[in-house]
């Protein structure tokens, strides 16, 4: 087990060496100007250019630069925000909560419905349960959710007034920040009606990001499903007479489960992805927006250190999940 | 196949008829298998008809798409009060005719899933054979950098590369190839993998074949249906992303009638036009469930083990 | 979340808890901005959002604008002397003013000297401890305004006597010091921070004098703020300030419908007639103090011909612009000035919207097969609400008389830059908005021939205005100064350097309940004075 660990990190250490050069580069190729953006209309002189260049340390040879970073990472420093003046960490470590809130939560919701679905739609192979299902699992899986969450929003928000439209909580409340995520901070803060309120706020948003990995879970546990329905010691357990419920929750679910954990980590890149849109949505301050605001505000260091946290932060999952499996099936361990 | 004993005339075109009568029944099979699946029959039908619109948008589009009725700014669609016949699904805030805009809207999103595709899938290919045939540092270093642009989330990392390109579609389409691409790679060289040690590759080799025959024209064919499930599947991932890079205003730059940044522009309109934001957004739906639909059509008619389960 | 930053909030929340509990029936007044603010300290910006959230609120300035206009009365200075060869500007600065006591910051001292002499000399200075305290400090504004060629120095005459002297007269100098860039910071506070080795807590937790003192921060989400009890120019009505960040403007007008904030910017001009018919909302607008314009490149061929300048001028139809882009929300404009200026010329006449004249004054231009590029901002601007459909409406109108038109647009700091090029091919989306009320400000740095290859996109430099705005400039007599400025507007709509698109309307929607708000020619929005019914 221990080798097979060391074996996945050996991979992974070419791949985060390449991910620093990829974010390094990139900025590097973002065509735009920082200093006249931050000077709009007025405009600024190219001393007064240089000069802030200069304090970025953008006037360094590429080398040197990238050297700086990489010692910068193991030091815990990202550099800082040319916009807000503060280190790139620090925001990450602010925002980061509300956006692993939304994404665990709409995990939550895709897991916990789709996982049920797909076994159903397994067991009535062929019903119109199977195929409602599956013809929804499909809808969800074409969604652009962009304009799905306008439409909820249109039709919670706008129209029926049940749900807020953006932010994490009502105004009314503010307790200090413990653990970034409103919805354990809201209790902790023992505050009348506050778990309420952010629960409200996080419904709509959460259901957005969590279509398409519903979707692709429901799918895959379908077809999982299926295929284990048709192995031999299925058909034998069956053929001895167990009850279905039994062939179904003993032996055919641990069994079919074991692709459907690996598909729930492969989401985690598609959620992020998703954040993405979903944050701009709902205007949720969370770490898709920030890096998407400071693309668009050429905030090199942010763009540059978010890049490589987000990339980080999948490589990990991606790791756990690699050793869950291991742990599962010992057969791929060995390969 | 090579066949390097000398051969007669009639025993040419015998095998000749022979292999074509024999892809002939795969057909048959292969669509039989596919139509067995209603939806993916219903999907190709609409998906048909989307092309045929795109093809003939000139000619169907009842306005110009870029035409501003000036006096006409956000009519509601015909059957609405307010409404005028003759712009059916309504105009937009410059008076342009948003069902015009929708049907052009189609030549863009399927141009961007066939370019997407082909740059994807022609690249990935390439890339994914020379891999799992040459194995060693080589295969190494490509899987690498595949696994590299695998841990960025595709939607962001097309964003920076669209920032890098500058905004546009066909950078957008570039970006979108990019970020797809390794799934085609990996797909190859594991089936590449695979097929190698096989014996009629290893005949092949025997019989003097050389590397680049070996290659595309032997092992290739027999890996090709995974890479068209996955194709069909990327079609309609590129449209998605193209549609959601258009969202972001790093796609298709307006006035283009693309569907993803006519909904970006629709946004300040969400309370008061509903039909500005809600028509673009179906178009993508319809058209990447139509794509879906047929690519599990294909699956499960390509997919051996799935067929008859 | 370490221990001292979740210490540090326990307290911050504790604060609060004890504002809220002083007064059962607290007032709070949410806001519903459209961004974040990028930091606190005020001179390091230059966006009025970050002003919004900065240096109204939380800091005074000498000089300060009277609400809802644009005439300079006193402020942390409570009079003012000017020498008589206009190069010495002696304040005396009011006496008693606190700063404010935060969970981070007690102050020991009331404002004196000191405060000021640092907040300039910091941005004045290069070897000030300060003047690079945090990576990418430019002092933008500051710059921007000349201020380090004017300013040679800035002396201390007693604790509450400040002199500045400068290298040459400059009429607007005092009207410059109630600018955002000028507010005074606590010089106190900054040496505490120094000492502590935390300089750059100076832009994420401000000290300052103004009417509401700064409480918490949450990234993208909320800013919270609370009246300052020993405000010099007394408390305000409301006890608490909550900035809701809300970047979509549909967005936010619906919370400020459900009652979720009570006052916002920036509506979307389609939801305008929504508003005034809403009986719970009061709609408030003002003529904004901007010029959204088109600039031709009037050193490249044949725009250097003023003929088809003209000729195209009289090819843009500004009302359907005024319909499709500003919705409502705009007006035509005829001079390079907004009309709420002093010295707006209103005997101008427009170019009239005339397809058939265009073409005709091309052929006579000997100009046929007219292709060009026009540039189109990839941001919203208050002067030009959305440069792409203003560029297609354009385009269309340009298409009409036999001109074919690309529109190109990049990156917002690359089409800022590129757009200086002397050699830029192609009209110029743009516009301004005015920094003190000065017509100088737009004229002289628009359309002066120093801000050529700079900020005047047009690269025109013309004889006759040049003389005249540089005249204007050492005239003090306003009379005499209108006279010129009149002029000049006369020469630059016959030489027609620009298309003058339009002045917007601004709008500003708020709940009934909401009183005393005055709303700002110069565009910011303030609180101080603002009252909001139970």
């Amino acid at each position: 087990m221990l080798r097979f660990l060391l074996g996945r990190l050996g991979l992974l250490i070419p791949t985060f060496i390449g991910v620093t050069l990829v974010s390094f580069l990139f900025i590097r190729m973002l065509p735009g100007d920082p200093a006249e953006l931050l000077a709009g209309e007025r405009g600024i002189s190219p001393e007064r250019r240089a000069e802030v260049l200069r304090q970025l340390g953008f006037d360094k040879p590429y080398w040197q630069q990238y050297l700086d970073y990489i010692l910068g990472i193991f030091q815990g420093d990202l550099g800082i925000s040319f916009v807000s003046k503060k280190p790139v960490l620090d925001e990450f470590m602010t925002l980061f909560p509300a956006t692993a809130e939304l994404a665990l939560c709409a995990i939550i919701i895709a897991v916990c419905v789709g996982i049920p679905a797909g076994i159903f739609a397994a067991v009535k192979r062929g019903s119109i349960a199977d195929q409602a299902i599956m013809g929804t699992a499909l809808v969800g899986y074409s969604m652009p959710i962009f304009w799905w969450g306008l439409l909820l929003i249109i039709f919670f928000s706008g129209i029926l007034g049940w749900t807020p439209v953006s932010g994490r909580i009502s105004l009314m409340f503010f307790f200090p920040q413990v653990t970034g995520f409103m919805l354990i901070d809201s209790l902790l803060s023992g505050e009348k009606g506050a778990f309420l309120s952010a629960v409200r706020h996080l419904i709509l948003p959460s259901i957005v990001l969590a279509t398409i990995p519903l979707a692709v879970i429901a799918r895959q546990t379908r077809s999982a499903m299926l295929e284990v329905l048709g192995e031999d010691y299925v058909r034998t357990a069956r053929a001895k007479g167990l009850p279905p419920r039994a062939v179904i929750g003993l032996h055919a679910l641990r069994n079919a489960l074991i692709p459907v954990v690996t598909t729930i980590g492969l989401q985690v890149g598609v959620l992020l992805a998703g954040a993405i849109l979903t944050e701009t949505i709902f205007s949720w301050p969370g770490v898709g927006k920030w890096l998407v605001d400071s693309i668009s505000r050429r905030d090199y260091l942010v763009v540059q250190g978010g890049l490589l946290l987000i990339a980080g932060i999948i490589m990990l999952v991606n790791l756990i999940v690699d050793v869950l499996y291991g742990l599962i099936n010992p057969r791929i361990r060995h390969h | 196949m090579t066949n390097t004993s000398p051969a007669t005339k009639a025993d040419t075109s015998k095998l000749e008829a022979e292999s074509r009568n024999a892809t002939k029944a795969q057909l048959i099979e292969f669509w039989y298998y596919f139509s067995q699946n209603k939806g993916a029959v219903v999907g190709l039908v609409v998906f048909a008809l989307l092309v045929l619109t795109a093809v003939l948008a000139p000619l169907i589009a009842p306005h110009n798409p870029d035409f501003q009725y000036r006096d006409s700014f956000l009519v509601p669609p015909f059957w609405e009060e307010g409404g005028k016949a003759t712009f059916i699904l309504g105009t937009d805030a410059v008076g342009r005719d948003i069902l015009s805009r929708l049907i052009f809207g189609a030549r863009l999103s399927l141009l961007v899933g066939v370019m997407v595709v082909t740059i994807a899938l022609t690249g990935g290919i390439v890339i994914g054979v020379v891999a799992g045939y040459m194995r060693g540092s080589v295969d190494t270093f490509i899987m690498r950098i595949m696994d590299i642009i695998l841990a960025f989330p595709s939607l962001l990392l097309a964003l920076v590369l669209v920032a890098i390109l500058g905004p546009g579609l066909i950078n957008a389409m570039i970006a979108i190839a990019i970020v797809l691409q390794p799934h085609f790679v990996r797909l190859t060289r594991a089936a590449v993998l695979s097929e190698r040690s096989r014996d009629y590759v290893v005949a092949a080799k025997v019989a003097g074949a050389g590397h680049l025959r070996l290659m595309f024209k032997t092992i290739l064919p027999n890996c090709l249906a995974p890479l068209i499930v996955q194709a069909t599947l990327s079609f309609s991932n590129a449209i998605l992303d193209a549609a959601a890079l258009g969202f972001l205003g790093m796609g298709a730059q307006p006035p283009t009638p693309e569907w993803g940044t006519m909904l970006a522009e629709a946004r300040e309109f969400i309370l008061r036009a509903w039909w500005v934001v809600t028509f673009p957004g179906l178009a993508i739906l319809i058209t990447v469930l139509a794509i879906n639909l047929v690519g599990d059509g294909l699956r499960d008619a390509l997919d051996p083990k799935l067929k008859r389960s | 979340m370490n221990f001292q930053k979740s210490l540090k909030a326990t307290l911050l929340g504790a604060s609060l808890a004890v504002i809220a509990a002083s007064g059962a029936s607290a007032k709070t007044l949410v806001y519903c901005s459209e961004g974040s603010p990028e930091g606190f300290d005020t001179a390091l910006y230059t966006a009025g959002t970050t002003f919004d959230a900065s240096s109204k609120p939380l800091y005074n300035r000498l000089v300060e604008f009277k609400r809802g206009t644009t005439e300079v009365i006193p402020g942390l200075a409570e009079s003012w002397e000017v020498s008589e060869d206009g190069l010495e500007y002696t304040f005396n600065l009011r006496k008693g003013v606190k700063f404010h006591t935060t969970s981070f910051f007690t102050p020991t001292r009331e404002f004196n000297a000191d405060d000021v002499i640092f907040s300039f000399e910091r941005q004045l200075k290069k070897d000030n401890p300060w003047h690079e305290y945090t990576p990418g400090t430019a002092w933008e504004y500051f710059n921007g305004m000349s201020m380090p060629d004017l300013i040679k120095e800035i002396v201390k005459v007693d604790d509450h006597t400040v002199k500045f002297v400068l290298n040459r007269p400059e009429a607007p100098m005092v009207a410059n010091l109630a600018m955002d860039f000028a507010s005074i910071v606590s010089a106190e506070y900054a040496a505490q921070l120094e000492a502590a080795g935390t300089k750059e807590q100076m832009n994420q937790q401000p000290v300052g004098t103004g009417p509401f003192s700064f409480v918490g921060y949450q990234k993208d989400a909320v800013i919270r703020y609370a009246a300052h009890p020993d405000y010099w120019n007394g408390k305000e009505k409301i006890d608490n300030l909550i900035f809701a960040i809300t970047p979509d403007a549909a967005v936010r007008l619906q919370k400020l419908k459900a009652g979720e904030c009570h006052v916002m910017p920036y509506p979307a001009p389609a939801d305008i007639a929504d508003i005034r018919d809403d009986g719970n909302l009061t709609l408030m607008e003002q003529q904004g103090l901007n010029v959204g314009y088109l600039a031709y490149n009037t050193k490249v061929a044949p725009f250097d011909k003023k003929e088809v300048r003209k000729a195209l001028n009289h090819a843009i139809n500004k009302q359907a612009i005024l319909d499709a882009v500003f919705q409502g929300s705009g007006q035509a404009a005829k001079n390079p000035i907004p009309p709420t200026m002093w010295s707006y010329n209103e005997a101008i006449e427009d170019d009239d919207y005339n397809p058939e004249l265009a073409k005709e004054m091309l052929a006579g231009a000997g100009v046929s097969d007219l292709s060009m590029k026009i540039w189109a901002m990839p941001v919203q601007r208050p002067y030009n609400p959305n440069a792409r459909r203003m560029a297609e409406v354009i385009q269309a109108d340009f298409a009409n008389v036999g001109v074919n038109v690309e529109i190109v647009s990049y990156e917002w700091g690359e089409y800022l830059s590129r757009s200086k090029d002397e050699a830029r091919d192609g009209a110029v989306l743009l516009g301004w908005t005015g920094d003190n009320g000065d017509p100088d400000n737009f004229l002289a740095v628009l359309l002066g021939c120093d801000g050529v290859g700079g900020s005047n996109r047009a690269q025109w430099c013309n004889d006759d205005f040049e003389a005249l705005i540089q005249k204007a400039k050492t005239v003090t007599d306003k009379g005499e100064r209108t006279k010129l400025y009149e002029q000049a507007q006369a020469v630059f709509k016959e030489e027609a350097p620009w298309a003058t698109i339009a002045h917007s309307v601004v709008f500003m929607p708020m709940s009934s309940k909401v009183t005393g708000y005055v709303m700002d020619p110069l565009g910011g929005h303030w609180f101080d004075g603002v009252d909001i019914a139970e």
